[in-house]
């Protein structure tokens, strides 16, 4: 490694032989590099999952355009629409299809007690909204008045409730003084705002929401004849919808819109958010404080550098190479820990929690950037000082 | 011939307002090229503070030094720092790297001139390592060597990049009498050689012997 740095630097790897002369603090260095490493992986881990889940829903939609009440900001907000704007949608030059999409919410009480929230799809099941419904043979008993689909990824259920749904035992539970048959299974994946999810007919939809109006879904999935651009389609849907009711965008779009809501101005997105700037900070703090204490204890050597005449910069050097050692041997580590920890919590909690290809790029360029600002301000007080007065 | 060390009217002071104490008045000094010059006097009395201003170590605040010809009064940054590299200091105390060995601290002082002076560095640092008797040391660090093997460490640091000035604070403190006679014929012979100026605090009676002019400082005065 010595030799390694010493061809590498051109000179003698002073930080470096600096560094593992005090193994133990070395070693601490590393744990709180490792830490805030770990600390800020999980909260981009959070938010990443919010993200992703956010976009689950969308992600499996059968549609390129979205026509939402105009003041929508989630999925599950938007208002309903007049059903007008369907077959006016219809019309429309460049449109394929066009098919409603109910959005509620009901609590399902299981047989130990506990409560999952679902968020209930109503489709219709002539033309099924969501893609993962074109070859799902269950489709068709959605037609019978109050029966379901549930997702396979809701969180926490007791037993093995989804795993007999899934090899074909219908599964009963009341919900909204109704009886509901649960017959088939499908996969989203629960998000921070719901456990999981629930399709059903706009029919049976109606019988669980008697309050809602039969004829306003909350939205309308609009699909392109091949060859027509989402984006065009949404500019010439917004053209002959009324923009006081109703917007249209291109799912890509509204995912986006849903995704930025989400973070800034929803408190998980802000906590998730904050905590990376907090773990970021903490990180900086602990190697700061690690570069400076070392500038310190090592003061009157580097004095001594400088009275046989070496430069700022080749301190500067000294302890950039110790912060990119801190840096790198401390994000090892702290990338596998954070894996392992991803694994965890996913498992614990069914959130899309997982490790992106760039993330630690992001995360190893954080950290060295930190670190070599860290070195610079430790660098500071020798830059103006008589060599003698710091013996 | 311009004189190696040529200082003049050269006042200082330590402290702010009404700490300002002044250590030095009217110091002039002129040190001939190849000489060895003893600087002594009563501890206090200035003669640490002469020596880093002279080796560019503190900023001169009053008078004048020129130094292998270069005014220190007002002198850049970048005008000290090559100063310093012409110079060879030797500490008070040893001021030795802990975390390097015996030939890496001596390999600091050869690195600061730069690769080409980097040819061949491993002979020349064993070599004045050599020269100062720790061919048996070369590996160790200082925590294993004695406080005169330091000291020597510390000399052949200052020496491995054939300064033209040698300024040395009591070098031979922690050498036992025979070794600091060493380092004291090590210097005279580049004295005469190389013509290798050395200006030393001191108060070992045998080195006083063998110098070619002895000063004394008395209350931040030249006395003789
Ligand atoms: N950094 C400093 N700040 C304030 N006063 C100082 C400083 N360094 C030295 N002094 C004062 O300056 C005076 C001269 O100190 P100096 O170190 O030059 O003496 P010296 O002759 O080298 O003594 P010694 O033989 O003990 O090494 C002393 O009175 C000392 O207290
Ligand atoms: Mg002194």
């Amino acid at each position: 490694m010595s030799g390694f740095l010493e061809w590498l630097l051109g000179r003698l790897p002073v930080g470096w032989l600096q560094l593992v002369h005090n193994k133990a603090r070395f070693a601490s260095a590393l744990a709180g590099v490792a830490f805030a490493n770990i600390l800020v992986f999980m909260q981009l881990g959070f938010f990443g999952a919010l993200m992703g889940s956010v976009a689950l829903p969308y992600q499996q939609m059968d549609a390129d355009v979205l026509i939402s009440s105009s003041d929508m900001n989630t999925l599950a907000d938007a208002g309903p629409l007049p059903r007008q704007r369907l077959y006016e949608a219809l019309a429309v030059n460049g449109v394929a299809d066009a098919t409603p999409l109910y959005y509620g919410k009901l609590d399902w009480k299981q047989a130990d007690g506990t409560i999952r929230g679902l968020d209930v799809f109503g489709i219709d099941p002539a033309k099924p909204a969501f893609r993962f419904l074109r070859d799902n043979s269950k489709v068709k008993v959605l037609t019978l008045a109050d029966h379901a689909l549930i997702d396979i990824g809701t969180r926490n259920v007791v037993g093995d409730v989804l795993a007999r749904i899934e090899r074909g035992e219908p599964y009963a539970f009341e919900a909204k003084g109704r009886t509901l048959s649960v017959d088939g299974v499908f996969r989203i994946g629960g998000g921070f705002t719901t456990d999981g999810y629930l399709i059903v007919s706009d029919q049976t939809f109606l019988r669980l929401f008697p309050q809602r109006f039969a004829g306003a879904p909350n939205h309308v999935l609009v699909k392109a004849q091949p060859g027509v651009a989402a984006r065009d389609l949404a500019d010439r849907l917004s053209a002959v919808l009324p923009a006081y009711d109703s917007q249209a965008r291109p799912v890509d779009v509204v995912t986006a819109r849903e995704q930025a809501f989400q973070s800034t101005q929803r408190p998980v997105g802000m906590v998730f958010g904050f905590g990376i700037i907090i773990g970021t900070l903490v990180g900086s703090i602990i190697v700061y404080q690690v570069l400076a204490t070392d500038v310190a204890d090592h003061l009157k050597e580097y004095a001594t550098f400088k009275a046989i005449g070496y430069r700022q910069g080749f301190f500067l050097g000294i302890v950039f190479e110790e912060a990119m050692v801190l840096a790198v041997a401390g994000f090892l580590p702290g990338v596998v820990i954070s894996v392992l920890l991803y694994r965890l919590v996913a498992k614990a909690t069914s959130l899309p929690l997982a490790m992106t290809m760039e993330r630690p790029f992001i995360v190893l360029f954080g950290t060295l950037l930190m670190c070599g600002l860290s070195g610079l301000v430790a660098t500071r007080r020798l830059a103006r000082a008589n060599p003698a007065d710091l013996f | 011939m311009e004189k190696p060390l040529v200082i003049s009217g050269v006042q200082h002071w330590f402290g702010e307002a009404e700490a300002r104490k002044q250590v030095l008045y009217d110091i002039d000094l002129v040190v001939e090229k190849g000489s060895l010059t003893v600087l002594v006097g009563a501890s206090g009395s200035g003669k640490t503070t002469l020596l880093t201003l002279a080796g560019c170590l503190r900023r001169l605040e009053a008078g004048s030094i020129r130094l292998l010809g270069q005014e220190l009064y007002g002198a850049s940054e970048e005008q000290l720092i090559a100063c310093r590299r012409r110079l060879g200091f030797i500490f008070q105390a040893h001021n030795l790297h802990e975390s390097l060995t015996a030939m890496e601290n001596v390999r600091m002082g050869l690195e600061v001139h730069g690769v080409a002076a980097m040819r061949n560095w491993r002979e020349a640092c064993a070599h004045v390592l050599t020269s100062v008797g720790l061919s048996e040391r070369l590996h160790y660090l200082p925590a294993k060597l004695s406080g005169g093997q330091k000291q020597r460490v510390a000399v052949a640091r200052a020496l491995i990049g054939n300064p033209e000035i040698v300024l040395a604070d009591e070098p031979t403190a922690a050498l036992d009498g025979e070794s600091g006679l060493q380092v004291v014929s090590m210097l005279k012979r580049l004295g005469r050689e190389r013509g290798t100026t050395t200006l030393m605090v001191t108060h070992d009676a045998r080195i006083l012997d063998r110098a070619d002019r002895i000063v004394s400082l008395q209350d931040g005065r030249i006395i003789g």
